[in-house]
């Protein structure tokens, strides 16, 4: 089997049991727990993506701070120790139907459509690629992101101010 | 170059003659390096500890571990070791068993994982990537989250106000200090650790200074040893393991070898920052060096460059145990209106003269500077023209 | 070599997770936590398109950087509207936030 093959199937398994954690996870800090290590999987398949880049900005941004962020939330939102609520609320049989649903539509066009491509034998090196191409083809979407991320800043910290 | 990398070349072809597959050979040769990089932090971890004690007696004025093992006590390290492998391990009751024992393990090994990209020496890197530096930036923040889940698991309200505390500095420390990191990558033009330090090793900066980073980014420099001072949580950013005031913060109730682990880490983490600064500001292992009697010129360039590398990185370190032990610690919205008020905007400063630099040249910088001086004049005249006029005094 | 069709049904699965997730769980946070996962999802295969397919500017790997940054800006948004329905509710548990409901 090639060794891409087997990596693969390891960090796709390890990240698909940690979703599986985080969504069906009792206690809720050990769902934050797998969403980090899932963010981390996923960080592991861009590099087998040959998209060094994307993934250390995934866990710089993602586990060094969106999941930090989710912590804190938690922390300010819980009580240690509780926990003996219920996970799941009612809707889980439709919920599960909608999903599973979604799953088989999507496999089912993957596998009917999608042809068997092999790409470029290698990328070229994406750290001053995706810089260029961020300040020239895609400057204007940079900018735009760049103001949304101040919106949201100045937004968060208004709605979360003790008044 | 040609000599380590010869040397793994000639243990592959080694490989080959007796069969065995290329994976096994590369796993080995991992394994081995994993070893030594292991090797290197825990005896390196002992003898930085040993060092803090003694540099710590001798700015307080007394003498520090004398006697265990002889000669200024240096077996004292040894001896905590030893008694921190024999201490029970407790897990306090009501803590998140999974969580709590997982939290040490997620510290060290973010860590560890940094120690990747580190250039010891020419052609001494355990792997030289093309992201280095952003890549160790980003295992490093993932320390942050081992020190959360410490603290949130113990079941304790100092852990866990300890905890956030450490988490909120972290965060906001992070930010300046890789903006401050963009300077040298802009200079070298590489994100890679090998190009950077090769981009030093040409010129020099008014014909006598070696071409380090330093001097031109001799801001850039002060931010990111300030950001790495807080990073690893020395004082003066110590709230987290305030001993004073938290009581340890968020490794309160972790005894025996998890805290051996912290302990660990945290020293680690500080040879890490000091490799990074070495190799981004003060010229990795670049020094001046002889071709020794009896080895090839190769090899005398790589021990002379290991030996460099360690002299400049043990002298942050000492630089920085030395301002633990002489300053005052900055309280907890001391230390963020300082990040964010003070070292981010230094830092886009930094940036934007950087680059602006790189573009247009230095008389542009020079010009800046000028205005800027001129400016700072005006200000400082007119502010003190005001206080003067508020105050009614007049000096003649 | 990898085929494009596991990294797509990788892809799939994670993002079934997360609408089950999203669709499911009570806390709100945890909602959250089911949005980020689908978010993920679609980032893996947008990277994996742009490795398979011949693309000019690696349009993949731009989009899935901004879908990262709009990730954490949401995030933050969302943990604040959160942290405001606790202060109100002192709950964070979304059956419970009915007040709206007719």
């Amino acid at each position: 089997m090639d060794i891409k093959l087997a990596i693969f199937y390891i960090l796709a398994a390890f990240t698909v049991w940690a979703a599986g954690v985080v969504v069906l996870g009792k206690n809720i800090v050990r769902a934050a727990v797998a969403l980090i290590f899932s963010f981390c999987g996923v960080a592991g398949l861009y590099v087998l993506l040959e998209a060094e880049f994307l993934a250390a900005v995934q866990v710089l941004i993602y586990v060094g701070g969106i999941t930090i962020l989710l912590l804190f939330a938690i922390m300010l939102t819980s009580r240690i120790g509780a926990g003996t609520t219920r996970v799941i609320n009612d809707q889980v049989v439709l919920s599960a139907l909608v999903g599973a649903g979604l799953l088989f539509g999507l496999g089912y066009a993957v596998l009917r459509g999608i042809p068997a491509l092999t790409g470029p034998p290698h990328l070229p090196e994406t750290s001053p690629f995706l810089g260029r191409a961020l300040l020239t083809t895609y400057a204007l979407p940079f900018e735009v992101v760049s103001v949304l991320l101040l919106a949201g800043m100045v937004g968060a910290i208004v709605l979360a101010r003790k008044e | 170059m040609m000599t380590f990398a010869d040397l793994v070349q000639s243990l592959y072809a080694f490989a080959m003659a007796w069969g065995i597959p290329y994976v096994v050979f590369a796993l080995v040769v991992m394994a081995i390096q994993v070893g030594a990089v292991i090797g290197y932090i825990s005896v390196a971890a002992m003898f930085l500890i040993w060092w803090e004690r003694k540099i710590s007696a001798h700015i307080q004025v007394r003498f520090g571990p004398m006697r265990v093992g002889g000669w200024h006590g240096w077996a004292q390290s040894i001896a905590d070791g030893l008694k921190l492998l024999l201490k029970e391990d407790i897990i306090p009751r009501g803590a998140d068993r999974v969580v709590f024992v997982l939290a040490p393990m997620v510290v060290f090994a973010a860590s560890l994982a940094a120690y990747v990209t580190i250039p010891w020496a020419p052609g001494l890197i355990v792997r030289d990537l093309n992201i280095g530096i952003l890549y160790m930036v980003s295992i490093s923040s993932l320390a942050v989250v081992g020190i959360i889940m410490a603290g949130w698991s113990s079941n304790n309200k100092y852990s866990v106000l300890g905890a956030m505390r450490s988490a909120a500095q972290a965060v906001s420390y992070e930010v300046p200090m890789v903006v401050a990191l963009l300077g040298p990558v802009m200079l070298a033009g590489s994100m890679r650790m090998g190009a950077l330090v090769e981009a030093q090793a040409q010129g020099a900066w008014l014909g006598i200074l070696p071409g380090w980073f330093v001097f031109p980014q001799i801001l850039a420099f002060l931010i990111y040893f300030i950001c790495a001072l807080a990073e690893c949580n020395r004082l003066p950013f110590d709230i987290p393991e305030a001993e004073s005031e938290l009581v340890a913060g968020f490794h309160v109730e972790y005894s025996g070898m998890r805290f051996a682990i912290f302990f660990l880490a945290e020293y680690a983490n500080m040879f890490t920052v000091s490799a990074i600064a070495t190799t981004m500001f003060l010229g990795g292992w670049h020094g001046p060096w002889i071709t020794l009697p009896g080895l090839s010129p190769g090899l005398s360039q790589g021990l002379f460059g290991l030996a460099w590398f360690q002299v400049k990185c043990y002298f942050l370190i000492f630089v920085m145990m030395w301002l633990r032990w002489t300053l005052a610690r900055l309280r907890v919205d001391q230390l963020m209106d300082f990040s964010w008020k003070v070292l981010l905007p230094l830092s886009f400063a930094n940036l934007v003269i950087t680059g602006w630099v790189l573009v247009a040249g230095t008389q542009i910088l020079l010009m800046v500077l000028g205005v800027l001086f001129v400016v700072a004049l005006a200000v400082g005249l007119a502010v003190r023209a005001r206080g003067r006029a508020a105050t009614g005094t007049a000096r003649g | 070599m990898v085929p494009l069709s596991h990294y797509l049904i990788l892809s799939a699965i994670l993002f079934s997770l997360g609408v089950f997730g999203a669709l499911t769980r009570r806390n709100a946070v945890a909602i959250l936590m089911s949005i980020e996962l689908m978010l993920n999802a679609v980032n893996v295969s947008f990277v994996a398109f742009a490795r398979y397919l011949p693309q000019t500017q690696l349009q993949g790997q731009v989009f899935a950087i901004f879908v990262i940054a709009i990730a954490a800006a949401e995030m933050a948004v969302a943990l604040a509207i959160v942290l405001g329905l606790y202060r109100n509710f002192k709950t964070v548990n979304v059956d419970e936030i009915n007040l709206m409901k007719w």
